[in-house]
């Protein structure tokens, strides 16, 4: 390169830094992983921006599952800033990877302890609960005659033999939650007896976490093993669905925050977590979840069973993560394999 | 085995000289060490069989196959290594590869377009071009529309378009009907004439090369086996294969006695000059044309058979007859009567006749004659 | 002679600047598959030889039971003191979690004992609950907080996972249920296209040409719709359910008669084509045989047509063997390989499972694939023969039974479509039928919207422009230059072997391929890019087939004609090969448009947030159970082709009829 050339290299450069620094100060752009309902995604960036409008957020939204594996497979190179919204158990898995950034959000006290991360200082940090539920079409029951459930257990009964979908834990946050769940419930030696009991009565299972629920709303089948966000939303729509709480206590995973370890605006990303615990933040997340991490805020929701609260399971996360491997592992082996025959 | 005697005399500078062009194949050889002088505004016929290397050669010649190994000059520049846009040549194909989409005048202007002439002044030499060839009228048509000889006679209004120095004619009549075939060799014949480029033409038809050419080079299996003039070709074949492929020849199996003369069977003939070792196994050729019938009863004098007519066919301007007689064996001898002869000899089928096989006509090639290529 | 001097030395041509041009030209357009094809699939082969394994020798431990510290161990031995069948198994994948107290057969988290642990190696990892433990320190635990130990697994290479693929049951069961269906797929599909084609060449029953254009419907929809539709025909709720005879939709039955549905129309044209162009001289001499119709069926028809039958076979063969979409819609608990990596990949973010059923899925895509090369290289002997095709003659009986069959045929194509479009219209199937809109508002449900319906229309429009352009040209080069030999036949390899590899597998093979940071392309991972190169990649094959047989139609001499005419390679290509070939290049792109609009598994892995597609939407919206606004989309798409379909036609026949006025005589 001649000496002109280099000139205008530098020249150019100082240029483009002095525009960054400008811009730094204006504006800071995080990119936010999530996997929050699409249609809530404005409404939370919104709420954000009215009090921090010097940072923009750049969603990048897809399905638990998708979420999670897109940030294992760019664990060499991160593109997330921040991941707002994603499964606790997802987190988990993250961060036993080390890719998350051990941060403390100013008042993470005020949450309920089941909401925030064991380490200390915490790596995530909850927003929402995300409960099992079983959604029940009654005109399809009357139908067929069928009584209402009101436990696991009573799935398990002969006259709902190939009346009942559930979520395969090995594609479903869902399913792997009500697997989780009832391994952690009845033991594990009865959790998987419990389970060869229902499969019987299973006429398949679905890919996804909200199909059995929408399945159920269309009338396809009678019973399906869902959350309780989306019966209440089926119900919503004018689906005859009633939310059902078994009694012996349902699964559930959080909706959580993070920063991402190793990312350039740790400081923006810090202000972000900080907001997202906060009591603001926590009755956004209200308008959807009937369980938040703030302890008081939360309100009833429409169409949410009431008795939700109590009826969750003091659920070991890390159980779920640290064995999760091992549990889809049986789970195929067990279910999987006896697909139907020819 | 190469001879570069010319109309032109030893004086003139070829035009194009092709010097030990090799062209391999994989293991095959296409072309084996050919060398070859071109005069200026000749017209030259390669000539063979399929297969025997003339395409290859001609395409060697055009760039368009690279040789193997040797070189090529043209008008004293050497073209060996250039690719096809940077020799001086115009080709026509036998598919005439007339671009479909073009009209028969965008066909001709396709190589004048590129030169920064004015509109006006393609258009004049379009209109030339294609009064040159015959079709004046033509030239608002596609491709199509016209007749395979109108087609072609296009091809060959666009491949001199550009003033080459060399045409090369790959088979250009082959796909024609046989009349329009016939007619279009005097055009074109006439059309080099007029514009006196030097030209080749490859054919495997032996009447266009001996009706067209001012020489014709015959090849086979990639050696050049005979160059001349049509009636050198015709009248004196150098090699076996050359007297078989040009015109109707009977070979006979004879045993070389001298210089001058070998022994068919029983009979002692007297024959042109060659340089076969005595008691070498020899092949004794003579065309049919050449067998004289002779009146009267003549066996007694040199190079004389008595025969039987076997079988005549009528064959229009002449009489073909097979004659049947101990020196010929089971072949039988074949020889060309003009239909004077025939009345006047009163010839048919079963007659006894004296043919004279003239010594002037008698080649001998060495070999037994094994025909090689049918 | 020889006075030359050119004497024998071996000749090397100059090159001119054209012969540089088509040189670069080739080497960009070889360049391209290889980045689009080779590359991925070798990362791909390498990742599923990318295995995980505990390394237990990696960590250290030692043990206080109140007597002091003792020597430490690696967790290795310990493993070898276990009786045979209790030592634990080493293969895992990248999840993978080992308990240390496992190794421990007297451990009880009452106890007093104390342990230490320490990584004895570097890169060793473990972990405490969740907290990951990287360094080179002991960390002392009590017997309660022990039983929370787990150790990570290393990288390491190796057959493993092939081995935990054919030792997993449900594993291996998935290839026994893709090659079932997909051969009961082919036989019931050829069976019907044969009979359909058959009709319509041998009888002059009415309608034909309708019959042949509903015939092509299918393949304007992706393959997941008529899986839609028969939720909507034969589910729970179905109107058709009693058909079924208790029988369950979901499952086997599901996926073979939407196989029959999408692979229909493939069939079809290949069965046609060969009906065609078979002689019917040969039909004359066996009825002057005295040879009986059904005689003459077996004896010249099916013959004559056997190369189109098993050519169509394969074909269908694989389709169905490497369609995702269906089974994922409809195949319950039926699991097939296809689907299998997709719940490798995006259930279990298993990446080199997923890679591994990729592997076993490219076995019987890639002999399909070579016998149906084979055998269209025959075929291709048998048309060069003169044929005179056959003329039909009325017969009633012949007629009217051929009509009867189209028109089973034609009512389930129609019917299929029909279903989805009523079904999107209304409100809340089946509680509430009154006509609504609903399911149109795509931005309220899962799957990207209206924006990626729009996302489909771009990428279908750039994969059309950028693929045809790619294609042709590449074509072009491979048939219409000289030289380079090597290259040429290299690049001609490239070109058939997207046709081998299943779009899923591609797919996978992007990821692994342009998600690595390291790879300079890494930026494409994520855009539209990457969506119109894998869509052109894996459509190329068809595509490049059609330009080489234009371009074979072709004099091979214009080249040569306008070389001596001192005219660049450019310009003839400008001027008279493309406008020739323009037939065969609008058809190459609507080929592009219609398969980039509809398919599913080029794309799947490879959608960003930003860039979703309608495809996919409807892929997403029926995985989240709002199967209505998927028939929506679904519909949305054969509409848009059918759009495409009819502009094609328009510039087929009007620019054609004005450009080409050569064609007529």
């Amino acid at each position: 390169m001649n000496l002109r050339g280099l000139k205008s290299t530098v020249a150019a450069s100082a240029l483009a830094l002095a525009a960054l620094t400008v811009s730094a100060h204006a504006e800071t752009t995080l990119t936010v992983y999530t996997a929050v309902e699409a249609e809530d995604l404005k409404r939370y960036a919104e709420t954000f921006n009215a009090d921090h409008p010097d940072i923009k957020i750049n969603w990048v939204r897809d399905s638990t599952g998708v979420v999670t594996a897109k940030l294992l497979a760019e664990k060499n190179n991160p593109q997330a800033d921040v991941v707002w919204g994603l499964a606790a158990t997802s987190l988990l898995l993250l961060k036993s990877e080390g890719m998350l950034e051990p941060y403390a959000p100013k008042g993470v006290e005020k949450l309920d302890k089941k909401f925030v991360d064991k380490s200390n200082p915490p790596t995530w940090t909850g927003m929402d609960a995300w409960v099992a539920a079983v959604c029940f079409n009654t005109v399809e029951a009357g139908k067929l005659g069928l009584p209402a459930p009101t436990s696991w257990k009573d799935l398990t009964k002969p006259v709902y033999k190939g009346h009942v979908i559930m979520p395969n834990p090995n594609s479903s946050g869902t399913g792997f939650l009500d697997v989780s769940s009832w391994l952690q419930l009845f033991g594990e030696a009865e959790g998987w007896k419990y389970m060869d009991a229902l499969h019987e009565n299973i006429a398949r299972y679905t890919h996804s976490g909200s199909k059995p629920c929408k399945l159920a709303g269309a009338g396809e089948i009678p019973i399906g093993i869902s959350f309780a966000f989306r019966g209440a939303k089926e119900k919503a729509n004018g689906a005859p669905i009633e939310v059902i709480v078994p009694s012996e206590g349902i699964g559930w995973d959080m909706e959580a925050t993070a920063i991402i370890a190793g990312t350039s605006k740790l400081d923006a990303a810090k202000t972000l977590v900080d907001w997202t615990i906060s009591k603001k933040a926590n009755e956004m997340y209200n308008t959807g979840y009937a369980v938040v991490a703030y302890p008081g805020v939360a309100k009833p929701v429409p169409n949410f069973p009431d008795n939700i609260i109590e009826k969750m399971i003091d659920n070991d996360f890390e159980f779920a993560a640290n064995n999760r491997k091992a549990i889809l592992e049986e789970w195929q082996k067990r279910y999987d394999s006896k697909s139907e025959a020819k | 085995m190469t001879s570069t005697s010319t109309p032109g005399g030893e004086a003139a500078r070829p035009f194009l000289r092709v010097c030990n062009l090799v062209k391999a194949f994989g293991p095959f050889l296409a072309l084996k060490d050919i060398s070859l002088d071109v005069m200026e505004g000749e017209f030259v016929c390669f000539l063979g069989p399929s297969g025997c290397g003339k395409t290859t050669l001609l395409r060697a010649i055009a760039g368009l196959d690279l040789q193997t190994s040797g070189g090529i000059e043209q008008a004293g520049r050497d073209i060996s290594l250039l690719p096809p846009s940077q020799r001086d040549f115009g080709i026509v194909f036998q598919s005439y590869a007339l671009f479909p989409n073009l009209t028969v005048a965008r066909n001709v202007a396709y190589g004048l377009e590129s030169l920064g002439l004015k509109r006006a002044e393609i258009d004049r030499r379009v209109a030339d071009l294609l009064e040159l060839v015959g079709l004046p009228d033509q030239g608002a048509k596609y491709p199509s529309q016209l007749s395979g000889g109108q087609q072609q006679r296009i091809a060959l209004a666009r491949a001199i378009a550009m003033s080459p120095g060399l045409l090369l004619l790959d088979e250009p009549l082959s796909a024609l009907d046989a009349k329009v075939r016939v007619h279009l060799r005097h055009e074109i014949k006439s059309l080099q004439r007029r514009i006196g480029v030097t030209t080749i033409m490859v054919t495997h038809d032996q009447e266009e090369a001996l009706s067209m050419a001012d020489r014709i080079v015959v090849m086979n299996h990639g050696v050049i086996e005979q160059v001349g003039t049509p009636a050198e070709i015709y009248r004196e074949p150098a090699t076996l294969f050359v007297a078989d492929f040009i015109g109707a020849m009977n070979k006979l199996p004879v045993r070389v006695e001298d210089a001058e003369h070998a022994r068919l069977g029983e009979t002692r003939l007297q024959c042109r000059p060659h340089a076969l070792d005595p008691g070498a196994e020899a092949t004794l050729a003579i065309r049919p044309e050449d067998v004289v019938p002779v009146e009267g009863n003549g066996t007694g004098s040199a190079n004389r058979f008595a025969v039987t007519i076997s079988e005549m066919e009528f064959l229009g301007s002449f009489w073909r007859a097979w004659l049947a007689g101990p020196a010929f064996g089971a072949a039988g001898l074949e020889a060309d009567f003009s239909v004077n002869a025939i009345r006047r000899l009163g010839l048919e089928e079963g007659k006894q006749l004296t043919v004279e096989l003239p010594a002037d006509r008698l080649h001998v090639f060495a070999g037994a004659g094994v025909d090689e290529d049918g | 002679m020889a006075s030359l001097g050119l004497g024998s030395r071996a000749a090397k041509p100059k090159l001119d600047r054209d012969a540089w041009a088509v040189r670069a030209f080739m080497l960009v357009i070889a360049l391209y598959l290889v980045v689009a094809l080779a590359l991925p699939l070798t990362v791909m082969l390498s990742k599923s030889l990318s295995t995980y394994r505990f390394d237990l020798t990696a960590f250290e431990l030692q043990i206080d039971k109140g007597e002091g510290w003792s020597v430490p161990v690696t967790l290795a031995s310990l493993a070898d003191a276990l009786p045979a069948d209790k030592r634990p198994e080493l293969a895992t994948n990248h999840d993978g979690r080992f308990g240390v107290v496992d190794l421990l057969p007297d451990f009880s988290f009452r106890a007093k004992t104390r342990y230490r642990l320490r990584n004895a190696a570097d890169g060793a990892v473990y972990l405490y609950g969740s907290e990951r433990i990287a360094d080179r320190e002991w960390h002392e635990y009590s017997s309660n907080e022990f039983r929370r130990v787990v150790v990570r697994p290393a990288a390491s290479r190796g057959l493993d996972n092939y081995r935990t693929y054919f030792s997993t049951p449900s594993l291996v069961q998935s290839i026994e249920n893709s090659a079932w269906i997909a051969s009961v797929s082919t036989v019931l599909t050829v069976t019907l296209a044969f009979a359909f084609a058959y009709a319509l060449a041998r009888t002059c029953m009415p309608l034909k040409g309708l019959f042949r254009l509903v015939a092509l419907i299918p393949i304007l929809v992706p393959s997941l719709l008529p899986g839609i539709a028969l939720v909507y025909l034969f589910g729970n709720q179905g109107f058709l359910k009693e058909l079924l005879l208790g029988e369950s939709i979901y499952g086997p039955i599901g996926i073979v008669i939407g196989s029959v549905f999408f692979t229909f129309p493939h069939a079809f044209i290949i069965i046609a084509t060969a009906l065609a162009i078979s002689d019917s001289r040969l039909h004359e001499a066996a009825v002057s045989l005295k040879a009986g119709a059904w005689r003459r069926f077996w004896t010249v028809t099916v013959p004559g047509a056997r190369y189109g039958l098993i050519s169509a076979a394969f074909v269908v063969f694989t389709l169905v063997i490497t369609d995702f979409g269906l089974p994922k819609v409809i195949g319950g608990q039926y699991d097939v390989l296809a689907v299998d990596i997709y719940k490798q990949v995006i259930g279990q973010q298993n990446f080199e499972m997923g890679a591994v059923v990729s592997v076993v899925l490219l076995v019987p895509a890639v002999i399909a694939f070579a016998v149906d090369r084979a055998i269209q290289r025959r075929q291709v002997a048998a048309l060069s023969a003169r044929a005179v095709p056959l003329e039909p003659k009325p017969d009633p009986a012949a007629d009217w039974s051929g009509f009867a069959l189209c028109l089973v045929v034609a009512v389930f194509i129609v019917g299929i479509l029909a279903v989805c479009q009523f079904a999107a219209l209304v409100k809340l199937w089946p509680y509430d039928l009154s006509p609504s809109l609903r399911n149109y508002e795509f931005d309220r449900m899962d799957g990207g919207g209206w924006e990626a319906y729009g996302n489909s229309i771009r990428m279908a429009l750039y994969a059309a422009a950028i693929g045809t352009a790619v294609v042709f040209v590449g074509a072009y080069l491979v048939e219409k230059t000289q030289g380079f030999r090597t290259g040429r036949t290299l690049f001609q390899f490239l070109a058939m072997m997207p046709m081998a590899i299943p779009g899923m597998v591609l797919g996978l093979a992007y990821i692994f391929f342009f998600n690595d940071p390291a790879n300079p392309l890494n930026f494409l991972y994520g855009t539209m890019a990457i969506l119109v190169l894998s869509t052109v990649t894996h459509f190329y094959t068809v595509s490049h087939l059609t330009a080489v047989t234009a371009l074979k139609q072709m004099d091979h001499e214009f080249e040569s004609v306008s070389a001596s005419l001192k005219q660049p390679v450019w310009r003839l290509f400008a001027r008279v090969t493309v406008p020739v070939c323009l037939p065969a290049i609008l058809d190459i792109s609507i080929y592009l448009f219609v398969n980039a609009m509809t398919t599913v598994s080029a794309v799947v892995f490879l959608y960003a947030p930003t860039t979703k597609l309608a495809s996919v939407a409807v892929l997403n919206m029926d995985d989240a159970g709002d199967i209505a606004p998927a028939a929506a989309m679904g519909m949305m798409i054969f509409y848009t082709n059918v759009a495409a379909r009819l502009v094609h036609l328009a510039l087929t026949r009007g620019l054609l009829a004005r450009t080409q006025a050569w064609r007529r005589r």
